[in-house]
């Protein structure tokens, strides 16, 4: 990491930590939203950027996580912050599990069978012998957390929308160093390996299988762990906000912002995050038109999403200096 | 006995939208996750002409024309560009595609449920309580639809010319064939076999926007089942897993987890035999 990026990530995060005094509680509380997608689209860049396998359900892991903490707050009466490790814990084992049968699937097979998981997770969701803690159709209703009160006490009163934010930003801060730290070392160029070429890299001594499954696990388990804070934060869980359109809206998500670049999370989650908002205004429909366009759009003309196109005006800008 | 009856008739559907997806596969060796929402949109169509007063079979006939132009734009348009782009690109592109046609026929036709005529008669003669009239129409039509697509692949040159470019493409362009306009063709032909597919099933499970995402799901499990690459294996894994998921639904899990079945059947097979019971196995050289 150079000092000029540290230097902006330093500056990023201070003006971060500024948003919610400025902003109304309303716009606070997308911010956290913001944060949240964050995190579920770094953990598909993982899995579909970093090593090339398609998922196409990765909002069941999502619902996996949102349901894990709304389950453990309203029937154990767990406190709101012991849940994210759990759901990141159950999240990393279903994830892996469900990886398993999937390496043997590729490319097209592997996004058939995680696009069944995406359209049947509601159903299995509203299954009424696990209705006594799912609530069923109904769902889940759960409260807000307050912020702490040694907060109070030290002079800093935060609002219940302020302190879910900066819960929100310390673990999106804490899950990005953990991504970050991921692939930049062995494991991230092992991933790449088998991405670009996964008979090369099985001859070089990677275990493929391996890589593969946890690849799956670790992306099921940032995606669970945004689940779970989504849920907190939107104070509720059903069934049916947990369908197909959401695996779909991950997908946009990273592919706007940049496949294969940690700060493409970034980007792809205000993109989803904000670009319905301002099309709702024109038609309920628009929004998923609007997405469908902008899809395909970056495919033909900017693969390599926000991100890529961030780093090509950055380079451009320091080749026209030092010619000059 | 009712209930298998009963899957036997919406396995006939599942089966010809079965047969659009393995027709995409066969020409282009891709699964077409937008299929479902073709042919939903394709039913909006034909329910538009009946309400402009049109007869039911102009009405049908018409649809099925409309959606074989539509098919042939989508491919020229939209799937040409991403033809040797990276498997991702591809999925992502027709992903964009199901969301564009869903919006649209949102925002065209409004997300209100609406019901769709049977062009067959209410009862059966000889009080037949068994099967209803339209499930036993909806299997004719598969049938009908799939002797036709038989008799049109093995006996017309086009035909003929539709598999050569599609097995084996750097030949057929040898020998004067227009391999992308057979691809356009095959898309065109399974818009078309969609379009039935939707009009046969809108009257069981009425018209929305949204109201194929289940039944593409055991599409891709019927035609996973009977083997992608094959015709005949489409239709007989069409049928199985109607019959599968009314029977299960029925008796054992309850209604509530049919779509459950699907994943089981896709993620089973692709585990299991990839190739589905009656597809060839591929070996491919490294």
């Amino acid at each position: 990491m150079t000092k000029r990026t540290l230097s902006i990530l330093i500056l990023v995060l201070a003006i971060a930590c500024v948003l919610p005094f400025v902003l109304t509680s309303y716009r606070t509380f997308q911010a956290a939203l913001v944060l949240v997608y964050a995190i579920a689209l770094l953990g598909l860049n993982i899995l579909t950027g970093y090593n090339g396998q398609i998922s196409l359900g990765h909002g069941a892991f999502y619902a996996i996580g949102a349901y894990c903490a709304a389950i453990l707050m309203d029937q154990a009466g767990c406190p709101y912050w012991a849940t994210i490790p759990v759901a990141g814990a159950v999240c990393l084992l279903a994830g892996f599990l469900f990886g398993l049968p999937a390496l043997r699937l590729e490319g097209l097979y592997l996004a058939l069978a995680t696009f069944a998981l995406g359209v049947s997770m509601p159903q299995l969701l509203k299954y009424h012998l696990i209705e006594k803690w799912t609530g069923g159709v109904q769902g889940i209703v759960i409260t807000k957390p307050n912020a702490p009160a040694f907060l109070a006490k030290a002079g800093l009163a935060l609002s219940p929308d302020q302190w879910l934010y900066f819960f929100v930003l310390a673990v999106a801060v804490a899950m990005f160093l953990i991504g970050w730290n991921l692939v930049r070392g062995r494991i991230g160029r092992a991933l790449i390996a088998i991405r670009d070429h996964h008979i090369a890299a099985e001859v070089m001594g990677i275990n493929t299988a391996l890589y593969k499954s946890l690849a799956f696990g670790v992306s099921a388990m940032f995606t669970g762990v945004a689940g779970a804070l989504g849920a907190i934060a939107v104070q509720f869980v059903a069934p049916d906000s947990f369908n197909v359109f959401l695996s779909i809206t991950l997908l946009v998500g990273v592919v706007v912002g940049g496949l294969a670049s940690l700060s493409g999370a970034l980007y792809g989650a205000l993109f989803i995050q904000f670009v319905p908002n301002i099309a709702d205004e024109l038609s309920k429909a628009a929004p998923w038109a609007i997405f469908g366009v902008f899809l395909i759009g970056f495919i033909y003309l900017m693969p390599s999403g926000v991100a890529g196109a961030v780093r090509l005006a950055i380079e451009r800008g320091h080749h026209r200096r030092s010619t000059r | 006995m009712l209930q298998i009856f009963a899957g036997l008739a919406t396995g006939g559907i599942y089966a010809s939208l079965a047969l659009a997806l393995v027709m995409i596969y066969q020409a282009t060796h891709l699964v077409n996750f937008a299929q479902g929402e073709m042919a939903m949109f394709t039913t909006y169509i034909a329910w538009s002409l009946i309400n402009a007063g049109m007869g039911y079979w102009p009405a049908f006939l018409l649809t099925v024309g409309v959606a074989f132009v539509l098919g042939v734009l989508i491919e020229r348009i939209v799937i040409r560009p991403v033809e040797n782009a990276p498997v991702l690109a591809v999925v992502v592109v027709f992903i964009g595609l199901l969301v564009i046609l869903n919006s649209l026929a949102g925002w065209i036709f409004t997300y209100t449920i609406k019901s769709f005529p049977s062009p067959f008669p209410a009862e059966l003669p000889f009080g037949i309580r068994l099967v209803s009239p339209h499930q036993l129409g909806a299997i004719g039509v598969t049938i009908v639809v799939l002797a036709l697509l038989y008799a049109f692949f093995r006996f017309t040159p086009l035909g003929l010319a539709m598999r050569a470019s599609a097995q084996n493409p750097a030949s057929s362009r040898l020998v004067g064939i227009r391999v992308g306009w057979m691809l356009a063709l095959g898309w065109g032909l399974a818009a078309a076999v969609g379009a039935v597919a939707g009009m046969m099933v809108a009257p069981i499970v009425y018209l929305d926007p949204n109201m194929m995402s289940g039944t593409l799901l055991y599409a891709f499990a019927a035609a996973l089942l009977g083997g992608i690459e094959s015709p005949g294996g489409a239709v007989v894994g069409g049928l199985i897993v109607g019959v599968l998921e009314n029977v299960l639904g029925a008796f054992v899990i309850g209604n509530e987890l049919k779509l459950v079945v699907a994943l089981v059947v896709i993620v089973g097979v692709l585990l299991v035999k990839p190739s589905g019971v009656f597809g060839k196995t591929h070996v491919s050289r490294v």
